[in-house]
């Protein structure tokens, strides 16, 4: 069975690193992000690596005409439809506060760009009778916090509509992953004071796949932001709203 | 963000660097730092002494430059982001049948930093060196303009980048030619070699495609210099390799780890293993190739005050008489580890500064401790001494004296690299340190 991976943001390095895999084990990836130059690279890469087909797309998640070219890719594919969904955008919440329109990027970025563009895609999904979704949510969207709660927001709300979509497909054969990642090695957190226990992205992206292939609903990752997060979610609102975590 | 403030260290622990680094994870970004503020590059900072540190600037990280850009199976030319480390080139395409020319004896070291320090292998006699199958290299200059570089454009400036420790600009990418390779094994022979004189007789005359020696430097007497020769040719054998898994060592070792006792112990079961009339094993390229690797971080096994590596190339006639003096000097003083490699070594200057010259090389690794340097030292001036060099991506102690009559074609390299740099935005800890650019 041929298998397609559409990967949103894959040029991120989380997004890099789940396109090889993917290419890795034979699937044909179609890699979306916003610099198509640097995409195309990405998609040689990928070609070099066992994708029988690496193709890059624009996609802009503030720009919705970006996304109907993705769909026809897709379409054009035979065999399983996968989504993976990299993007988001984590301004300082200072700036958001000084400049509140600036919120709305980060929400159209985190949250209404992605929920647009998976709905579009899901009748697809439904109609092949197979496919997963991995959608990259936060542990930030676990709870408000006063460094980042507006990209808080914004996963949390990304995550209610993944845990609805997962209702939806199931019934067609297809399933949803949510995915909470912890701190990861990245371009937006290189540097970053306060990180502890980052993961690579090439442990994330392993973490992904197995995550896909056991049909797990979420998952934490790495593992123990899972214990974390329970944690913080336990703390009273009462004290919870005096501290700053 | 674009900047971290951190410190960091050379594999050998010893030499440390604190500044800012970058790590773009697109060409642009890195084009982007390049018009305000050219600095040097850095790849997995495998180089043991201070090649890769900059105490004096920033720093950036190639690492996450890390993708393939084209691979042609007909001919086995791969381009390449200079990040691409060569493990990741190897696993990927020996399965295709093609593998790098020339291989370091560690995978992490990346494209950029192999052909800034133009690495050898085991098979340097036959194949020379890294920088003998570039077909091109695009290089970022001082002034943020990209060129391309190679044998017929720009050719002295591909010849001063190649084991130009980076001191030209910073290596985008390159084109590689691979070998073929017919299976993922490799079939190696082992045998003994009970003195220095069998030994070198033995590695002058193999006939083997790699070929490599393991020294036993705690060995005195009429023993003095045995060690166990490695020969090695590729198989066409079907099986797949088993890959053992990393293992990680999660904190320095006490220094009774790698004392004169344990050493000598671990070098003599290590020298019995073989048996007398020798043994052939069949390997994974992997295993062959990079026996450190699957332990990371083994550099901690020195302990917290790390450790040395000396490594030098001495020429036909004075290595027989040089090395004696220098494992007499090593066994005696008893700080050797078990790590000890002797080569013999082909002709060959794909660059300026390129290390290898026909003869024999020796590297070791010295724990520092009380001593250490007194012998690395002593060394390195034997080495001078004898029309021999030191190797840049190896060395922590040499003085700009030791270096200075070692490379013929030093000053012509100074000032093709003074012209690409003006400004010496590339100098790093070792340049400053031996003084290689040279005068202003
Ligand atoms: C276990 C082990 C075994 C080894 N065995 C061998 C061996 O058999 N043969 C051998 O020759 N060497 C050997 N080495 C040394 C190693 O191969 C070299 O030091 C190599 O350069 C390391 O690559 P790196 O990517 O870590 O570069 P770094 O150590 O990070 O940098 C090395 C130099 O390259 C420059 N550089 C790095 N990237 C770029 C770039 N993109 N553009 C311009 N300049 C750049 C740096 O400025 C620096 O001068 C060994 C090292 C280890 C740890």
């Amino acid at each position: 069975m041929t298998e397609t991976w559409i990967i949103l943001g894959a040029s991120s390095a989380m997004g890099r690193a789940f396109a090889r895999h993917a290419a890795g084990t034979g699937a044909t990836v179609i890699l979306a992000a916003r610099d198509i130059e640097d995409t195309r690279r990405s998609a040689a890469d990928c070609k070099s690596r066992g994708a029988p087909q690496a193709i890059a797309v624009a996609f802009d998640a503030r720009k919705p005409d970006s996304f109907k070219p993705i769909y026809e890719l897709a379409a054009a594919q035979h065999g399983t439809i996968n989504a993976a969904v990299f993007i988001g955008s984590m301004p300082d919440q200072a700036d958001i506060d000084a400049n509140p329109m600036l919120g709305d990027d980060t929400i159209q970025d985190g949250f209404t760009g992605p929920v647009n563009f998976l709905h579009g895609l899901a009748h697809l999904m439904e109609e092949r009778g197979s496919g997963t979704i991995i959608g990259i949510g936060s542990v930030a969207g676990d709870r408000g916090r006063i460094g980042n709660y507006t990209y808080g927001a914004a996963k949390a709300g990304f995550h209610t509509y993944l845990s609805g979509l997962r209702n939806r497909l199931t019934r067609s054969g297809g399933h949803v992953v949510t995915v909470k990642p912890g701190f990861v090695d990245t371009a937006m957190t290189w540097g970053l004071p306060g990180m502890f226990l980052v993961a690579s992205p090439e442990q994330v992206a392993q973490d992904l796949w197995r995550a896909a292939e056991k049909k797990k609903n979420t998952i934490y990752t790495p593992w123990f932001w899972r214990y974390i997060m329970l944690i913080i979610r336990s703390i009273p609102e009462m004290v919870f709203k005096k501290l700053s975590v | 963000m674009l900047w971290k403030e951190t410190e960091y260290n050379g594999w050998g622990r010893v030499l440390k660097a604190t500044g800012r680094m970058a790590r773009p994870e697109k060409p642009s970004a890195l084009t982007g730092i390049f018009t305000e503020n050219p600095c040097p590059a850095i790849g997995s900072l495998r180089s043991y002494g201070d090649a890769a540190l900059n105490s004096d600037g920033d720093a950036i990280q190639m690492t996450r430059l890390d993708r393939f850009i084209g691979f042609a199976p007909e001919t086995g030319i791969l381009e390449a982001e200079a990040g691409v480390s060569i493990t990741d080139i190897l696993s990927t395409f020996s399965p295709q049948g093609w593998m790098p020319a020339v291989m370091p004896g560690t995978g992490f070291a990346t494209l950029g930093g192999c052909i800034a320090n133009d690495v050898h292998g085991k098979n340097h006699h036959g194949a020379g060196t890294f920088g003998d199958h570039i077909e091109s290299i695009e290089l970022l200059m001082a002034d943020g303009k990209v060129k391309r570089l190679s044998a017929n454009r720009n050719k002295d400036l591909f010849r001063a980048t190649i084991g130009g420790l980076g001191q030209t600009g910073v290596i985008l990418s390159a084109r590689i030619r691979l070998k073929p390779c017919s299976s993922r094994m490799i079939q190696v022979d082992e045998r003994r070699a009970d003195s220095l004189a069998e030994f070198m007789g033995m590695l002058e005359t193999s006939t083997a495609t790699y070929c490599v020696g393991w020294i036993d430097a705690t060995a005195k007497g009429s023993a003095l210099g045995r060690g166990i020769l490695e020969e090695a040719e590729l198989t066409s054998s079907n099986m797949t390799p088993k890959l053992r898994k990393a293992r990680k060592i999660p904190m320095d070792a006490p220094s009774f780890a790698l004392s004169p006792p344990t050493v000598r112990v671990f070098n003599k079961a290590y020298f019995n293993r073989i048996p007398e009339q020798g043994r052939g094993v069949l390997r994974s390229l992997e295993d062959f190739f990079f026996p450190l690797d699957k332990i990371h971080d083994w550099n901690r096994l020195y302990g917290k005050r790390g450790f040395h590596q000396f490594q030098c190339v001495l020429p036909d006639e004075t290595a027989e008489e040089t090395l004696t003096e220098m494992l007499r000097r090593i066994s005696n003083s008893g700080l050797a580890s078990p790590l000890a490699v002797l080569k013999r070594t082909g002709s060959g200057n794909a660059g300026h500064l390129t290390f290898p010259i026909k003869g024999f090389t020796l590297a070791l690794d010295f724990a520092n401790a009380n001593g250490a340097e007194e012998l690395v030292r002593g060394l390195n001036r034997l080495t001078a001494n004898a029309g021999g060099r030191i190797y840049f991506a190896k060395d922590s102690l040499a003085t700009p004296e030791d270096v200075a009559g070692m490379f013929p074609e030093m000053a012509d390299w100074q000032q093709i690299a003074g012209t690409a740099d003006p400004n010496r935005s590339f100098e790093t800890d070792l340049t400053r340190r031996l003084k290689i650019r040279g005068k202003k």
